[in-house]
């Protein structure tokens, strides 16, 4: 009896352990994922947005995180009609999920911008475009880091 | 200690409906945040986190920058050339503080 209750009490304590090391981790920030996901849906309004029409142009391997150069292009035709009305990026490795979100307006004439970013690790980048017409695009790739660019 | 942001418009000089391309630099430190000093204390966040770009008034194209975005904050876009006047350009910081940049186009 002693020997059972003994095992029990050891699967139990073993158990307690697992659980708590999954709490521990979900509310890590080092490798959890962040709120990426999130973020994308307040921003479709819970909608899932198709692929395509989007395009991303960023490096396979970046050396540096801290300056990785990215370029998003939306295909649309940009007038009063439709036009992309804004574009949301997310990294789903870095310790916050927004990167930028570029507003465009049809005197914009091309639904296309670059700027340089920050990764701190290899990951995704996520790209969603909202039509003014309601409707969402999406495009994703993913970066290797060798040096990561948010610091200690 | 005003900073000068460096812009560049790829014509000054254009038909209406051309597209024309800015290239915009600036010098920030864009703190993120996230990083300690020596001591281990978080150093603050400071970014420009709003930047806007009106010609003749009108809003063209803005973004909403987030920690992620690199220092000395580089921005490149397009804009339907409409009419002539003044292209500015703003940065917004955290604590509330500009940086105003002016090119000016000329639509013909």
């Amino acid at each position: 009896m002693t020997l059972i209750s003994n095992r029990r009490q050891a699967l139990a304590i073993g158990a307690g352990a697992v659980a708590a090391a999954i709490l521990v981790s979900s509310n890590g920030p080092a490798f959890a994922a962040n709120d990426s996901g999130d973020l994308i849906k307040k921003f479709t309004g819970g909608k899932t947005p198709a692929e395509g029409r989007v395009k991303f142009d960023l490096p396979e391997i970046a050396e540096n995180g801290n300056t990785v150069p990215m370029t998003v292009t939306v295909e649309s035709p940009m007038t009063e009609q439709l036009y992309v009305s804004d574009v949301l990026v997310v990294a789903d490795g870095n310790p916050r999920a927004g990167v930028v979100a570029f507003h465009f307006s049809p005197a914009s004439g091309m639904a296309e911008a670059n700027t340089r970013i920050r990764l701190a690790t290899s990951q995704n980048i996520i790209a969603v475009a909202k039509m003014s017409d309601g409707t969402f695009f999406m495009a994703s790739k993913q970066v290797k880091v060798t040096i990561g660019g948010c610091g200690g | 200690m005003a900073v000068k942001p460096r812009i560049k418009l790829d014509k000054k000089d254009a038909k209406k409906g051309d597209l024309v391309e800015v290239k915009a630099l600036v010098s920030h430190i864009m703190e993120s945040g996230q990083r300690k000093d020596g001591k281990g204390d978080v150093i603050p966040r400071k970014i420009l986190n709003k930047f806007t770009c009106t010609v003749n008034g009108k809003e063209v194209f803005s973004a909403d920058f987030e920690p992620a975005i690199s220092a000395n904050p580089y921005i490149q876009f397009k804009f339907k050339a409409q009419e002539s006047g003044p292209v500015v350009l703003t940065w917004t910081d955290d604590d509330g503080s500009k940086i105003v940049g002016e090119e000016t186009i000329t639509v013909s």
